[in-house]
């Protein structure tokens, strides 16, 4: 038996850097320790349904072929092509990506990631305002008002709470741990209590509430507090001191409400996306009077009715409260190295997602350069996709245009992309079976590490890029002779 | 065995002391030796200057903070494109080039090394991956050490040998170069949103003030033997009136000076020059620098010159950058790095219209033409803070020609051109003098043996410009100085031709410099161990990360080149 240490988690933006993987005789991963669930399944059943050989459809069937064979006619798709979408990205390591926007030049294509369903419209708000934000150990040390606005890390980012904010231990701030289990100590006997009051007596107990409205009182507390901000009460609701249930498509009302409030100003109404102006005013004092606060935020907000005009008004809330007290503001971000992806094309082409670099030098234009507007107007004659699945996530109208054209996927998983791909690449698994570089969600990097080895044949993300391009460059020489 | 011969130029190699001789240069696999044979690949100097390629003792070029530049203005790239070629990859300028394009632009310059002043140590991974994608030149980076919580405990607690031993480990890990200081106390201070405002403000809860930081690393820097000084980004920066930080900082290590050596490096010296109560009454404290730099051997500064342009402010110095942000009302990073440092970023316009934006330009010019030593004084414009770096070629041509300075004079505020000491300042710098300051001078400053200068043994970095000066007196034509300098006729990189006539005819990358080192005594070595071990166990309370994936492997970098230096302890 062997145990690995520090291992990092290629799952999601939380990327979490130390995971136990337990090994045994065989070198086959029995554990995954410290690992949340969805990073345990990935540890342990990553193999379990994997693709067995590179693919090829011949004749409408996808059948076995060679890494040659395979690596040769998805070079002769992308060269054959006049303006070919490179998609996906987020799933892999750095060093893939690097030699992912060589071979876009290369052939004259567009490079597109997953934030163009998912955190562009974040990138876009960074881009008209800024961002003041921080490192996750700043919130860790230093935050005592903790803020997830759309996001429910319960479900989407588990470890978050524990490892940067409200369950963490920090060097100014303590874990409220004991706050929340207290809370559900209380939520408990109350549910005791009403049962043995409609056994005994028949009848319902009333609880008097601890506060008329407004705020709860563990709001005003001198330690860690959380809100939640969100359409619906979700697990991560039940955890936080506060929730506020914002009605949906009203965020950015609301985010302007409290801008208002917070410079001084009043509002002339009684209530803002079904919350009541004097909760906002009390919610306004307490972000004023924080000594760090932090808003953590969500697909709620960029993808719903405003999208990116949502992200700049959270951040320029954020701003205006710099004016106050230290304030900081963060996306939530999915994929475990989607950050890494739009890291590495901004600093080889300026812009981080939705490139057009089919002129010769990289274009930025989100709407019109961007995979799915693309796709939607059938404007692309062929794709390739490596680490996501458009297929399973873009809206039909595009995911019907990936299939009328020429599709390569390089994935080692079945998915409804790969079923409808034209060649299949399967790779070693980036963070398990190959090393790496990646980026957490606060842009810290860390490495990637090979736990086991892959099975025999198969070769690194970066490799099979590699290897496409070199052969891509050798067919375009060879039509030029 | 490659051999190349650069034949019958005007060479400037200050650190030689040849000044302006007709004389060849030689070249076998990559280095500069004495004599090569008959069949070596010539190329003709004749009638043009031959000086070693161009050094950048700072300039910020690949990391988080720059990265996040780039994403952050798009409209910064739209209008500056590069288009691909067989021989370079695509990119964008302006002010914050994408990396393939920034190694280009300075290798048409010229230009063999560049170093990065600013790396917050938790993201120097990223430092090196874009250094990584930074071709033509030669790369160093320096860690950010004026905020970090182990190293201000330990100058708290007098613990200055177990430091010496905890930086020369965050070298290693982090494949730096230098101690980088930022407004020391400052940074820590901005976690909260707080900032220190003097050498003897007491940093929140440390217990320390910025005067103990400076004197406290500039003591670890000599027990380590670096090669470098301590490079320093004064507290106070921007800040009317703050020429009296810049000098108490300068005062404050003048006590720990060994013979003539430096011991201080203060980086973009203008930013820190600033005289006056308010913007309003905004004037040049470039004279009591000049004079105490005059005075004193303990000390060498960078310019940070002012370009009249567009561009892209971005520090560590966090708080400084909220205050810049406030002054202009432009969109605005904050970037703070637990444990470590900060960081912001705000694009920023400097008008010759305006009186402070033509003030602190001529504040750069007055420092450089004022401090007689030319080895103590180097041309930087802090890229892209003061401007970006291609706008080099224009301060050269300040430098050496007080008519250049005039015409640029006539066009800027009224009022600052009344308060600009440079109408009194008849100083060209010679072509030698130009080669110390923009690349002898700042090669020896950075204690890197074998660049900066063309001696048997040199790496065979060589910048040749179209200037002939025995048929035009650069001071007078100026103008075609500038366009020599800015198309270099050859650029020669490790013993190859990579640019010829202002174009990249081979692509090539350089080496990433980082500093190795090692204990002198065995007692030192317990204190490594001991070092070590603490850290591993503050290291969880500490960071977020674990100290197993903190280090960065040597294999990492695309070419290392570490410097091996041996501690004094």
């Amino acid at each position: 038996m062997k145990v690995i240490t520090g291992v990092t988690c290629p799952v999601c933006g939380t990327f979490c850097d130390d995971l136990e993987i337990v090994l045994d005789d065989k070198n086959k991963i029995i554990e995954a320790r410290n690992a949340c669930a969805m990073g345990a399944a990935k540890f342990l059943n990553y193999s379990t349904h994997r693709t067995k050989t590179p693919l090829i459809r011949k004749n409408g069937e996808l059948v076995e072929a060679t890494m040659d064979e395979a690596i040769e006619k998805a070079a002769q798709i992308l060269v054959d092509a006049h303006y070919p979408i490179l998609y996906g990205w987020s799933n892999t390591c750095c060093e893939a990506q690097r030699v992912g926007v060589e071979l876009v030049e290369e052939v004259g294509g567009v490079m597109d990631n997953t934030a163009t369903v998912c955190h562009g419209p974040s990138i876009l708000g960074v881009q008209a305002a800024g961002i003041p934000s921080a490192t996750l150990g700043q919130m860790r040390h230093r935050a005592d008002l903790i803020i997830y606005w759309a996001s429910n890390p319960w479900d989407a980012h588990p470890r978050h709470p524990e490892r940067y904010s409200m369950f963490s231990d920090g060097r100014f701030e303590k874990s409220s741990w004991m706050k929340y289990l207290s809370k559900l100590r209380g939520e408990m006997s109350k549910k005791k209590i009403q049962r043995a009051s409609n056994l005994v007596l028949k009848k319902d107990f009333c609880f008097a509430p601890c506060h008329e409205e407004g705020l709860p009182c563990s709001m005003y507390t001198k330690n860690r507090r959380t809100i939640v901000v969100d359409v619906r009460k979700t697990r991560s609701a039940d955890a936080a001191d506060c929730f506020l249930q914002v009605e949906p498509g009203k965020d950015y009302e609301l985010l302007q409400a409290l801008r208002v409030l917070v410079n001084d100003g009043e509002l002339d109404v009684d209530e803002v996306a079904g919350i009541p102006v004097e909760t906002l005013e009390d919610l306004a004092d307490v972000l004023i009077g924080c000594k760090l606060g932090i808003l953590f935020f969500g697909l709620g907000l960029t993808m719903t009715k405003g999208k990116h005009r949502n992200i700049d008004a959270a951040i320029n809330l954020t701003r205006d409260l710099n004016n106050r007290t230290k304030f900081l503001i963060m996306p939530m971000r999915g994929h475990y190295n989607v950050t890494g992806v739009n890291i590495v094309t901004t600093w080889q082409t300026g812009y981080p997602f939705a490139v057009d670099l089919s002129n010769g030098y990289p274009r930025y234009n989100p709407g019109e350069t961007s995979a799915v507007d693309i796709l939607c107007r059938d404007e692309s004659d062929a794709m390739m996709v490596i680490a996501s699945d458009p297929v399973a996530h873009f809206p039909r109208a595009a995911s019907k245009n990936i299939a009328k054209h020429p599709l390569i996927a390089i994935d080692p998983e079945v998915t409804p992309t790969t079923m409808l791909a034209d060649v299949i690449l399967p790779p070693a698994f980036a963070g398990i079976e190959a090393e790496g570089t990646a980026y957490r969600m606060d842009h810290v990097p860390l490495p990637l590490k090979k736990v086991v080895e892959p099975p025999e044949g198969f070769i690194s993300d970066q490799e099979i890029l590699r290897r496409i391009l070199q052969k891509v460059r050798e067919l375009k020489k060879r039509d030029m002779d | 065995m490659t051999e190349l011969i650069v034949k019958n130029g005007f060479v400037y190699d200050p650190l030689n002391r040849i000044d302006g001789e007709r004389m060849d240069i030689c070249i076998r696999d990559g280095k500069i030796v004495k004599s090569v044979k008959d069949k070596a690949k010539v190329v003709d100097a004749s009638g043009m200057v031959v000086m070693p390629g161009g050094v950048d003792i700072h300039s910020h070029i690949a990391g988080g903070e720059v990265d996040t530049g780039r994403l952050l203005r798009p409209e910064d790239h739209v209008k500056d494109v590069e288009v691909k070629t067989a021989v370079t990859r695509s990119g964008v300028g302006f002010s914050i080039p994408s990396t393939f394009t920034t190694g280009y632009r300075y290798s048409k310059m010229g230009y063999t090394t560049v170093m990065n002043p600013s790396m917050a140590p938790l993201q120097a991974r990223h430092t090196h991956e874009e250094l990584s994608d930074t071709p033509m030149i030669d790369k160093g980076t320096y860690p950010l050490l004026g905020d970090w919580w182990i190293s201000l405990e330990h100058i708290r607690d007098g613990l200055l040998e177990e430091n010496a031993a905890h930086i020369a480990w965050m070298l290693k890990a982090t494949r730096g170069y230098a101690i980088k200081i930022v407004n020391p106390g400052g940074l820590e201070a901005w976690g909260f949103g707080r900032n220190v405002h003097s050498l003897d403000d007491q940093v929140p809860n440390f217990g320390i003030t910025p005067r103990e930081i400076i004197r406290g690393l500039c003591k670890v820097n000599t027990m380590l033997n670096l090669p470098h000084t301590i490079h320093l980004h004064t507290n106070n920066l921007g800040q009317p009136g703050n020429y009296v930080t810049a000098l108490e900082s300068m005062k404050c290590v003048e006590d720990l000076a060994r013979k003539d050596k430096p011991v201080l490096h203060i980086t973009h010296i203008q930013f820190c020059a600033f005289k006056g109560e308010d913007w309003g009454r905004l004037k040049s404290g470039a004279e009591e620098i000049a004079n105490y730099v005059n005075n004193h051997s303990h000390v060498t500064l960078d310019m940070g010159q002012v370009v009249f342009s567009d561009t892209t402010t971005m520090t560590a110095d966090g708080p400084f950058q909220f205050g810049l942000y406030h002054l202009t009302g432009n969109k605005w990073v904050n970037h703070d790095v637990e444990t470590e440092t900060s960081g912001g970023i705000v694009p920023f316009t400097y008008k010759r219209s305006s009186a402070v934006h033509a003030t602190q330009w001529s504040i750069a010019l007055e420092i450089m033409l004022l401090v007689k030593d030319p080895w103590k004084v180097f041309m930087t414009t802090d890229h892209p803070n003061a401007g970006p770096f291609f706008y080099y070629p224009k301060i050269f041509a300040w430098y050496i020609s007080k008519k250049a300075r005039e015409d640029m004079l006539k066009k800027i505020n009224k009022r600052a051109r009344k308060r600009s000491l440079l109408p009194t300042i008849d100083r060209e710098l010679s072509l030698y003098e130009l080669a110390i300051v923009t690349r002898a001078g700042q090669a020896k400053a950075l204690g890197l043996k074998d660049k900066g200068h063309l001696g048997v043994g040199a790496d065979a970095d060589i910048a040749v410009y179209n200037i002939n000066p025995e048929r035009a007196d650069p001071a007078k034509k100026f103008v075609s100085a500038r366009k020599a300098f800015d198309r270099a006729a050859y650029t020669i990189k490790d013993g190859e031709v990579v640019v010829k006539d202002g174009k990249i005819v081979k692509q090539v990358f350089g080496k990433t410099y980082w500093v190795d080192v090692e204990c002198a005594r065995n007692h030192c070595r317990t204190t490594r161990a001991r070092a070590d071990a603490k850290i591993k166990k503050k290291f969880k309370d500490y960071w977020t990360v674990e100290y197993e994936n903190y280090p960065i492997r040597e294999g990492f970098l695309h070419s290392s080149a570490p410097v091996a230096v041996k501690a004094e302890i």
